[in-house]
């Protein structure tokens, strides 16, 4: 047995998680499929740790400023590794997708990308991306590709977190004042028609799937189900009667906000391409 | 944000342990609405860091202190009472690092 700084009784330190660099410099390459699959996966998570950065400074109480933003970075993390790992297929770097890409080459979902809202708006978008993330998560660990199930695993440590947070809310707000009620109904009510097409499988992820490399998005419904039934239910809360939205499959034809999203956080990045200090 | 729902959420005190073996130190405070919510803001204020291995808060007004007013006859009656400390015993050869 032996010991790391990690051991240490007194000493703090950051630990002995896997890192992006750790997965470019064991030399992953992932093969073109696999690398689209990875970023469907972490555009999605970037988007949400876009979305969520912007309540830093505007949450209700300082504690929870915290709280969304230690959540955004857990986000920002999951992109950062789908996006290495995606950009290695066509010798990219996670920057290059992240900030060189157009509307039309990003494949995120539209939940993340809708509006902050409120924070009963923000919390709904939590509930539903969080639960969808753990049951897709907690599954892809045994994923064929063995990048994606170390990500996999690491990530699932999070999300589990996101949505122990995002349901405590939940109850909180729907089980509170009037006020609190009605906004955490008027939010579940704007994201549930982006719901459905979490859950929508494609041919690329068919195949992928078949291969044991992804999990296949419907099978991930019922769990989904199952879990967020008993929350809402116990928070007073119903479940939308709300057709899903048209379009979703992540082209972002359909997408209302993805382009203004991508104009605030790239625009640094196109603006100095060498990369600028001050 | 109003007043009076920065009132409504009460002030907790946060106790860390930073290993196994080692004791839970008082790390801060914060405010939350009850119980369950301040262990997890105390998770996302004061274990961001890798800091700790478990988590204690309790509410601020739960805790009696000593006066701050009463530091002499409270805290410095022990000094000069040098009998309390082992100073007298003589150290035994070969016995190293006393």
């Amino acid at each position: 047995m032996s010991f790391t700084a990690g051991d240490s009784a007194t000493k703090i330190s950051a630990g002995n998680a896997i890192t992006p660099e750790d997965i470019i410099a064991a030399g992953a390459k992932a093969p073109e499929d696999v690398a689209t699959y990875a970023m469907y996966l972490g555009d999605d998570a970037l988007m949400l740790a876009q979305r969520l950065g912007h309540w830093i400074s505007r949450a209700p109480e300082m504690e929870e400023d915290v709280a969304l933003a230690n959540i955004a970075q857990d986000q920002l993390g999951h992109a950062r590794f789908l996006l290495s790992y995606a950009g290695s297929a066509w010798d990219q770097t996670e920057d290059d997708l992240a900030y060189f890409r157009t509307e039309e080459q990003f494949r995120s979902c539209r939940l993340v990308e809708q509006e902050n809202g409120d924070f009963g708006q923000t919390i709904a978008r939590q509930l539903i991306f969080s639960l969808y993330q753990y049951e897709l998560f907690t599954r892809l660990m045994d994923s064929a590709d063995e990048t994606l199930a170390s990500v996999a695993a690491k990530a699932v440590k999070e999300v589990t977190y996101h949505v122990d947070h995002a349901a405590q809310w939940t109850l909180r707000l729907g089980d509170g004042t009037d006020e609190s009620h009605r906004r955490m109904q008027e939010g579940l009510y704007y994201m549930w028609p982006y719901v459905d097409e979490l859950f929508n499988d494609d041919d690329l992820l068919r195949d992928l799937s078949e291969r044991g490399i992804a999990v296949l998005p419907s099978t991930l419904r019922e769990s989904f189900d199952a879990r967020i039934e008993p929350i809402l239910e116990q928070a007073t809360l119903t479940v939308p009667d709300v057709p899903g939205a048209w379009g979703g499959d992540r082209s972002g034809n359909f997408s209302e906000h993805r382009g203004h999203i991508l104009a605030e956080m790239q625009v640094l990045a196109r603006q100095f391409p060498q990369g600028v200090t001050w | 944000m109003t007043e009076s729902l920065n009132a409504s959420w009460p002030l907790w005190e946060v106790f860390v342990r930073s290993s196994r073996g080692l004791s839970h130190v008082h790390a801060g405070s914060l405010h939350a609405p009850d119980a369950t919510m301040a262990l997890r803001n105390a998770r996302d204020l004061y274990t961001r860091r890798n800091e700790g291995t478990s988590v204690w808060v309790m509410p601020s007004d739960s805790i009696s202190s000593s006066d701050p007013d009463s530091k002499g006859g409270f805290f410095e009656s022990p000094q000069g009472k040098d009998f309390r400390h082992a100073t007298y015993y003589t150290k035994s050869e070969g016995v190293k690092h006393l």
